[in-house]
């Protein structure tokens, strides 16, 4: 078989092509992602504690401030502030033209948006939850991320889809589903998912400002959380590059993919196995979905030789069933024990917490899984 | 119910006494005077009476100003039309066009009569039955037919087909029934957001008017002021069933309750090109929306493969025949003296040679190569595709660049 075209260096991809008139090309320059200032952030001094919601509050400040084309339109957006409050203070600040408050009208507000876009504008459409999307999800697939496509690239539909997704608690099984799996797999649109503040910050930048359809799937524990931010990403011209996963602690010996909050457990987990049996596991933060970054991956099993996917969707046809599809694909040869998978559990999730626990990754489960992979 | 929607709604200023004259079929209109010698001259033509329903709203015109020159292009354009659709049927009968094919014949004076009210910079936006707003748009008919034939030439180079037909300032063809509905009052939103002082036209049709999302647009449009005319186009039929079997309330032109409503002859050009010159002053004078509805007919089945005679019946279909939009209106242009019985046959013979040389050039025109770089193109915007793509094997990924 022949051995597939794995790393490719970054410039071609931001290469121009040739391009018709008609068919609007995007300038990479609007959005080129800053990622040599960005490294090495950490240790760098300027550093704040900053929560997701800020983070995020920030990011749509900073992108309504300098794109006059862009508005955020949703449920609750503007005079309640927000159902999480991620949009505090942006009524004020930019008016009732460019932060509007929707009726409960998710099919209806979601094409609104997506029309909008596709007759030029950058629209910012928020769902209180994505479970709510679902509503609209046709909207999402049939319009924005089909229709660049089918008009031969005439016509583009440049809009973010934001919003809480997958699990929060004690809520129950209408308002605790992950998404991440649904969107991942729709040509057409890129998804994002991030974890930290600074994930939060620099990829909801790089989503409204990526001239595609972009779905960005928050998750509601995480905005209260708060992580350090690095000077560099407090200021404005931050935006991290969508398809690009971060390696958030390096190792040798196990690989962990994770994303959104289900990073913060594999860190955890990954920090009881260094005290616990003396183990370096890598965890990649996964940051987009789609694209997704493969050659981080592979790159990570081809360097410990054992892979472990940690993600709170469904198990079936999941995240994570992708990823070690991809692991037996790209690093078959490299596995030194099978790839394994920890998930949400195949149930519609509960609501009494007991049940709830047992329906989600918990770090004793990634913990368990991981000794196991390992033989420990 | 209705009515007490009726009689609740007369409090709110907007309402006008409500016009109901009884739909007969449309009437021939007394022979004309006065007609110019000069094609750029204007001067006046009459609408029948029954050609309007009006709810909440006071009705268009029963004339509308016009020249020789102007009707003889609506003349044109809808045997323009009709040509193409004429081929387009051909062609999928000789198993040249794949899959779907929705063919507009005998609903053609509501796509011309609406384009010649409008501006370019006016939207339009219709659902799968679209070949003929394509073209009124600035499709020519070599795209649309070399798109119909999977060319890489057709004007969504070949990736769309169908339904899938794009355009400055139209919007496409839209082929999930309903879902269009909510993208026109977005792109009426980016009009009012840009503060430009044009309407959007959003056409479904009468089957798509039960869907949830059309209501919801309605609400949206009307709560913010949104300047866009919805149109049902009512071809009396969704898919096979009818409406009377579909919708629990057949007048769509009542349907947006809120939102003052006209029900239209489109079986005639002139009623169509009034109602709408009349509702885009209507909707530029910051009046909120209108729900328009086009009374036509489908002669053709819903699409290629229904032969459209199980749910109705040939009396029925060579009854609406007989009140056909280009021979009617011919027979009318003619008695006004705008052209002779030959010029008309002139303008007949003109489009059918263009339809017919520019299919033979759609015909002509080479499919899109089986590569990776052309499969792969256009989903994304250039300069902002993913690295990679997988095809249908690990060997197959594409890489960009």
């Amino acid at each position: 078989m022949a051995a597939p075209r794995l790393f490719r260096p970054a410039a071609r991809l931001l290469s121009s092509r040739l391009s018709t008139p008609l068919r609007p090309t995007f300038r990479q320059s609007a959005c080129a992602p800053s990622i040599l200032r960005f490294r090495g952030y950490a240790t760098q001094g300027g550093v704040k504690d900053v929560t997701v919601r800020d983070a995020l509050n920030e990011a749509l400040a900073e992108e309504l401030e300098s794109n006059q084309k862009t508005f955020i339109l949703g449920e609750e957006v503007a005079q309640y502030n927000g159902a999480y409050k991620v949009t505090r203070g942006l009524l004020d600040r930019f008016g009732p033209k460019r932060v509007i408050d929707t009726p409960i009208t998710e099919a209806g507000f979601c094409g609104l948006a997506v029309g909008a876009a596709l007759a030029g504008l950058h629209p910012i459409c928020e769902f209180m939850t994505f479970n709510f999307a679902m509503q609209a999800i046709d909207q999402i697939i049939n319009s924005a991320a089909k229709t660049h496509y089918m008009s031969g690239g005439i016509q583009p539909c440049n809009i973010t889809f934001r919003g809480p997704n997958g699990f929060a608690a004690g809520v129950a099984a209408q308002h605790s589903q992950d998404y991440s799996a649904w969107y991942g797999s729709i040509p057409g649109l890129k998804v994002v998912s991030p974890w930290s503040s600074e994930d939060a910050k620099g990829l909801l930048k790089a989503a409204i400002r990526d001239p595609n359809p972009v779905v960005v799937l928050e998750n509601e524990l995480l905005y209260g959380q708060a992580f350090p931010m690095s000077e560099a990403a407090q200021k404005d011209d931050f935006v991290l590059p969508i398809g690009k996963a971060k390696i958030e602690r390096p190792g040798k010996d196990l690989t962990i993919v994770s994303l959104s909050r289900c990073v913060g457990l594999s860190l955890n987990a990954a920090a009881e196995l260094k005290q616990k049996y003396g183990v370096e596991a890598e965890v990649i933060n996964l940051r987009s979905v789609k694209p997704l970054d493969v050659e981080t991956i592979v790159q990570s099993l081809k360097k410990t030789g054992r892979i472990m996917c940690v993600e709170s969707g469904f198990p079936m046809f999941g995240v994570s069933s992708e990823i070690l599809a991809l692991a037996m694909e790209y690093g078959f040869d490299y596995l030194t024990a099978p790839a394994v998978r920890v998930t949400g559990a195949e149930v519609p999730t509960p609501y009494a917490a007991g049940l709830e626990e047992m329906s989600f990754p918990q770090v004793d489960t990634i913990l368990g899984q991981a000794t196991k992979l390992l033989r420990l | 119910m209705l009515l007490n929607s009726l009689k609740s709604a007369r409090a709110v200023p907007w309402v006008r006494p409500v016009l109901c004259t009884p739909r007969r079929s449309l009437a021939h209109v007394a022979n004309l005077e006065d007609v110019p010698t000069e094609d750029d001259k204007p001067f006046s033509v009459p609408i029948a009476e029954d050609s309007f329903d009006t709810y909440h709203l006071d009705p268009p015109p029963f004339s509308v100003e016009t020249t020789k020159r102007e009707l003889r292009n609506l003349y044109h354009d809808m045997t323009m039309i009709r040509r193409m659709e004429l081929a387009a049927d051909s062609l999928y009968k000789d198993r040249k066009i794949r899959g779907f094919c929705h063919l507009s014949t005998g609903q053609e004076a509501v796509a011309v009569g609406i384009e010649h009210a409008l501006t370019k910079a006016d939207k339009l936006i219709t659902a799968y039955r679209s070949h003929g707003f394509t073209l009124m748009r600035g499709g020519t008919v070599k795209s649309i037919i070399g798109e119909l034939l999977g060319r890489r030439d057709g004007i969504s180079y070949g990736k769309g087909g169908s339904m899938h037909m794009f355009c400055e300032s139209f919007f496409g063809g839209n082929g999930i029934v309903g879902a269009s509905v909510p993208l026109g009052a977005g792109i009426a939103f980016a009009q009012q957001y840009n503060d430009i002082k044009n309407v959007t036209i959003n056409l479904y049709g009468d089957g798509a008017a039960n869907q949830g999302q059309v209501h919801e647009s309605f609400n949206l449009a009307k709560l913010w002021n949104l300047p866009v005319i919805f149109g049902c186009e009512n071809n009396k039929y969704g898919m096979g069933t009818s409406v009377e079997r579909a919708s629990a309330m057949t007048e769509y032109y009542k349907r947006g309750q809120y939102i003052p409503g006209l029900r239209i002859n489109g079986m005639d050009v002139l009623a169509v090109l009034s109602a709408v010159k009349y509702g885009k002053k209507f909707v530029q004078a910051g009046n909120g929306p209108l729900v328009y509805e086009y009374l036509t007919y489908r002669y053709a089945g819903h699409s290629m493969s229904d032969p459209g005679i199980a749910y109705r019946s040939r009396d029925e279909l060579k009854q609406e025949r007989a009140n056909d939009p280009i021979s009617n209106f011919k027979e009318r242009l003619i008695d006004w003296g705008v052209f002779s019985e030959d010029e008309a046959k002139a303008i007949d013979k003109d489009v059918r040679s263009k339809v017919n040389s520019e299919v033979a050039e759609a015909e002509k025109m080479p499919a899109p190569e089986m590569k990776m770089d052309i499969l792969f193109e256009d989903m994304y915007v250039r300069g902002s595709e993913p690295q990679q793509r997988r095809g249908r094997t690990i060997d197959e990924t594409y890489y960009q660049g």
